[in-house]
């Protein structure tokens, strides 16, 4: 069967769409690290890079936190884990909030809370002092960056490495207990080793994020990293500066060595073989000092994961707060104060992310029909292209845009796109595409194609095939996907501070960015964070209901 | 290593509210092959389990070479098993898979390896050593499960369903190298299936399970020519089987039953006490002229024939009821058609009685 013009058109239309909003910035970004200015090839600017002390430092130092963020995060999520899978108990629940809880707050916005907790003269600090005459450096410098993104990223090992030990078929176990292995020497030989893959794919993850990300240092004013350096080359010294594009290539080969590398290390190894019987392992029972232990472990988690959360509570409601342990005075004129001054922020963040997400499952749809349900030469490079963007820091998206339409006009007098609201959309949509695509894919993977084919033999056209059973069917994933895509866009701080370039255009989170700049502001910053937070959080619970409700009655027929 | 035999004493189980085993007693002679056969929910995988220690009775004791390990863990048993789908560790190569349990054992590096080569010498995969898990066909898989079970040299290997995974040419060839295997180590081996053919043909002795109760323990043969009970004569090879009662009236025995009617019993036939089903196989029916006074005559029409090569398999309907005879075939004779009616011969010695 011959594929359809109508479809060829638009497959050309979405590519045409990510070759210049994902491309072409990109390849500007690259080029510029390696051209010499007048077109020549050029490792010059790398040897700059390598010149300067500050550059190797902040190396080393993104490196250090992203290294060490991996570390903590498995300590804290490899015994939780394993605890829910493997044994009975009744914390399960609170292990699953705990794995969500840090992810509804951007981790910049629990930068602020956690300095007035755990800082020099942070509450828990006070404490100590009056108790013992100590005092803990957790905030202190990189110390206070690993701190605040381990706790905000541990979930990502937590839920992956839990999702790998619960598909680990029991028997592979019970062979070992067979052959006389039992505790630790049963999970460091068997069991962790066949959860590996889970685990890489969290730990990856953790790592990329971390070292790309640009919110967390700049609040807690570390600037010896590499992401922050990038930011303020670009900024300060300008967009030709050429030592920006040096740490955007670093960042970007990172982000794709990780990426590739766990790729690579499960697809080396075949695990297909781990969950063939699919017998979940029987739950142990807990002894009581194991009960003990692991209900300790839980609570401190919690409390760790939830201070954040209570301290941007707190600080939005509180006169002032410094070198006491609990905020003195409770005040509302911080929401009042955000309310005037800061409607249109919130107006902007629900018009990016609402158009932004609107387009992303649009061109979700379409990608997932060509891909899935054509034969299309060449449209698993649609597929392959939006997956780029996964590996894509947002600090060298908004780079790349910056330096790629630099000066390019909107049309009917607009203005300059990069000094346009439109640039913010269409940022926010190519880097939160991918995640869109999957959850459109998954819907569409979930639709039999014999209910297309009844549709087409009782004499429905492509297009009204499309429009009557495809999209219909598979609305709970567009759903899903869309409100994914507009919360994480909701709480996106990189892309946003290159973009931003008056305040008037700029979203919430730039708001809360802004506010915590000052000592003033951090009231009104944290009234604006519950808002984002609660935006996010609802916006988290919806995505899991539209999930959990688009069961297999839907699909009809075979998988 | 001098066999040990193993030792069920009492043993009941039960999961929550619902008990899966009952009562369970049963000993299993040194260096004997001893088949749990049952359908699925027997509790045959249940007892296994509970002998390689992954389950744990309420009641009971479970006695290996006469020691009770009833509250050993796994690790400590010394009880090799095979599990149904392999549990090969696909991180492993094959040679570190059979390595595993000698080096849980501490055992010095050099005789690791050299045991882990005779491991799978034994099982025909020398040179296999370093291919991984997924590179192998099923049935290599399973011999590599077979040498890491064997390479600790258990007191007991225990194997649950290990020809389930191969698709049916495979399954004989391994079954018959499963037994010459069990010969020539004269290992105590406990083999779970479900299927009597698989039980049959390689255990010395077979338990028959059902909801949890041994129904029956005995040799193949025994099992086959006099099974105790209606459960065991249906699930070991086929049967017909008639509920009813007898009548004597004179001299005559008659046995009276809702599907035949009532069917004079042959001279000599001296049923048991109380309620039993009469039963025959299939295959001592034949086709008769007129039956002697020393045979149980039935007289009907053919409903419906299965060629099966060796020999026609007729449904025979007698009265309300529906006979099965497998009748041997002849070169070149014709089946006998549909709606003929026919009389049939079942000799006195092949009539059983059995317990509902």
């Amino acid at each position: 069967m011959r594929t359809h013009p109508g479809i060829v058109a638009i497959a050309l239309a979405i590519a045409a769409f990510l070759v210049a909003f994902l491309v072409i910035p990109v390849v500007a970004v690259v080029y510029t690290a390696f051209s010499d200015g007048h077109g020549g090839f050029t490792l010059a600017h790398f040897a700059a890079f390598h010149e300067i002390s500050l550059m190797r430092e902040s190396f080393a130092n993104s490196l250090y936190v992203a290294g060490m963020t991996v570390g903590l995060g498995t300590l804290i999520a490899v015994p939780l884990a394993y605890l829910t899978v493997r044994f009975q108990f009744r914390g399960a629940i609170l292990v699953q909030t705990l794995g969500v809880l840090p992810l509804v707050m951007p981790a910049f916005v629990g930068a602020a809370a956690m300095q007035l907790l755990f800082g020099r003269s942070g509450s828990v600090n006070l404490i100590l002092k009056d108790a013992f005459g100590v005092t803990l450096p957790l905030m202190e410098g990189l110390n206070g960056v690993i701190f605040v993104e381990t706790l905000h990223y541990f979930p990502f090992i937590l839920l992956n490495l839990s999702a790998a030990l619960a598909n680990i078929d029991s028997s592979m176990e019970e062979a070992a207990q067979n052959l006389g292995a039992s505790g630790w020497r049963l999970f460091r030989k068997v069991v962790f080793p066949l959860a590996m893959p889970g685990y890489v794919a969290g730990a990856s993850l953790v790592f990329i994020k971390v070292f790309d990300d640009l919110g967390t240092p700049l609040v807690l004013n570390v600037t010896n990293m590499l992401a922050p350096q990038a930011y303020l080359r670009v900024t300060s010294i300008g967009l030709e500066d050429p030592i920006g594009y040096v740490i955007c290539v670093i960042l970007v080969a990172f982000s794709i060595g990780a990426m590739g590398g766990s790729w690579w290390f499960v697809k080396r190894r075949d695990y297909a073989l781990v969950s063939r019987g699919g017998v979940q392992a029987p739950r142990r029972r807990l002894t009581p000092w194991q009960a003990l232990l692991a209900y300790g472990w839980i609570a401190g988690m919690l409390l760790l994961v939830l201070s954040p959360h209570l301290g941007i509570l707190l600080l939005s409601i509180s006169k002032v707060w410094s070198f006491t342990v609990l905020p003195e005075q409770l005040t509302l004129a911080h929401y009042a104060t955000v309310f005037t001054e800061s409607k249109q922020m919130i107006w902007n963040t629900f018009l990016y992310c609402g158009l932004a997400a609107l387009l992303d499952v649009a061109l979700g749809t379409a990608i997932a029909y060509i891909v899935l349900r054509t034969k299309l030469p060449g449209r698993q490079l649609l597929d392959h292209l939006v997956t780029i963007a996964l590996a894509m820091p947002g600090l060298v998206l908004g780079i790349g845009y910056l330096r790629t339409f630099k000066g390019v006009e909107l049309p009917f007098g607009g203005g300059a796109l990069t000094a346009s609201w439109v640039i913010f959309v269409l940022a926010y949509a190519v880097r939160r595409l991918p995640y869109a695509l999957r959850s459109c894919m998954a819907a569409l993977t979930q639709v039999h194609p014999a209910l297309e084919e009844a549709a087409e033999n009782l004499g429905a056209g492509r297009w009204n095939t499309i429009r009557r059973v495809v999209i219909p069917l598979m609305m709970g994933g567009i759903l899903a996907g869309f409100v994914t895509s507009f919360i994480t866009a909701a709480a996106e701080i990189s892309e946003t501070i290159l973009l931003t370039s008056r305040e008037s255009m700029a979203p919430m989170s730039y708001g809360i960015y802004l506010y915590f700049q000052s000592v003033l502001g951090r009231g009104p910053g944290a009234a604006l964070g519950v808002i984002a937070v609660a935006l996010v959080a609802f916006g988290t619970y919806v995505s899991h209901r539209l999930v959990a409700a688009r069961s297999p009655h839907q699909s009809g027929g075979g998988q | 290593m001098n066999p040990v035999g193993v030792d069920i004493r009492h043993v009941a189980l039960s999961f929550g509210a619902t008990q899966v085993l009952k009562d369970i007693s049963v000993s299993v002679e040194p260096g004997e092959f001893f088949a749990l056969l049952g359908p699925s929910g027997s509790g045959k995988s249940t007892l296994l389990r509970l002998i390689a220690g992954f389950n744990q009775h309420q009641a009971g004791e479970v006695l290996i070479g006469g020691r009770d390990v009833t509250g050993t863990p796994p690790w400590k048993r010394d009880v090799g098993m095979v599990f149904q789908n392999y549990a090969l560790w696909p991180h492993m190569t094959v040679e570190q898979n059979v390595a595993f349990g000698l080096e849980e054992r501490r055992l010095p590096r050099a005789q690791v390896r050299e045991k882990v080569a005779a491991a799978l010498d034994l099982v025909g995969l020398a040179g296999y050593g370093a291919r991984r898990p997924g590179q192998l066909s099923g049935g290599q898989q399973q011999r590599v499960a077979i040498a890491r079970t064997l390479a600790i040299e258990p007191q007991v290997l225990l194997l649950d369903e290990p020809l389930s995974n191969l698709d049916a040419r495979l399954r004989v060839q391994t079954r018959q190298e499963l037994v010459k295997l069990q010969r020539r180590l004269g290992i105590t081996t406990i083999f779970v299936t479900h299927d009597q053919i698989e039980a049959l043909t390689t255990c010395h002795r077979v338990a028959v399970m059902d909801e949890g109760v041994i129904q029956q323990v005995g040799t193949p043969m025994e099992l086959f020519d006099f099974p105790v009970n209606r459960f065991v004569a249906q699930f070991v090879g086929s049967v017909n089987l008639f509920a009813g009662r007898f009548e004597r009236e004179g001299g005559a025995l008659r046995f009276a039953s809702e599907k035949l009617g009532r069917v004079a019993l042959p001279a000599g036939v001296e049923p048991p006490a109380g309620e039993h089903d009469l039963a025959f196989r299939p295959h001592a029916v034949s086709v008769v002229d007129a039956a002697g006074p020393e045979a149980l005559s039935l007289r009907g029409a053919v409903e419906n024939a299965e060629f099966l090569g060796e020999f026609l398999r007729y449904e025979i309907r007698v009265g309300a009821g529906l006979v099965i005879a497998d009748i041997p075939h002849a070169r070149g004779r014709a089946p006998i058609a549909p709606g003929t009616a026919i009389s049939l011969a079942i000799p006195a010695s092949e009539l059983r009685f059995v317990a509902a």
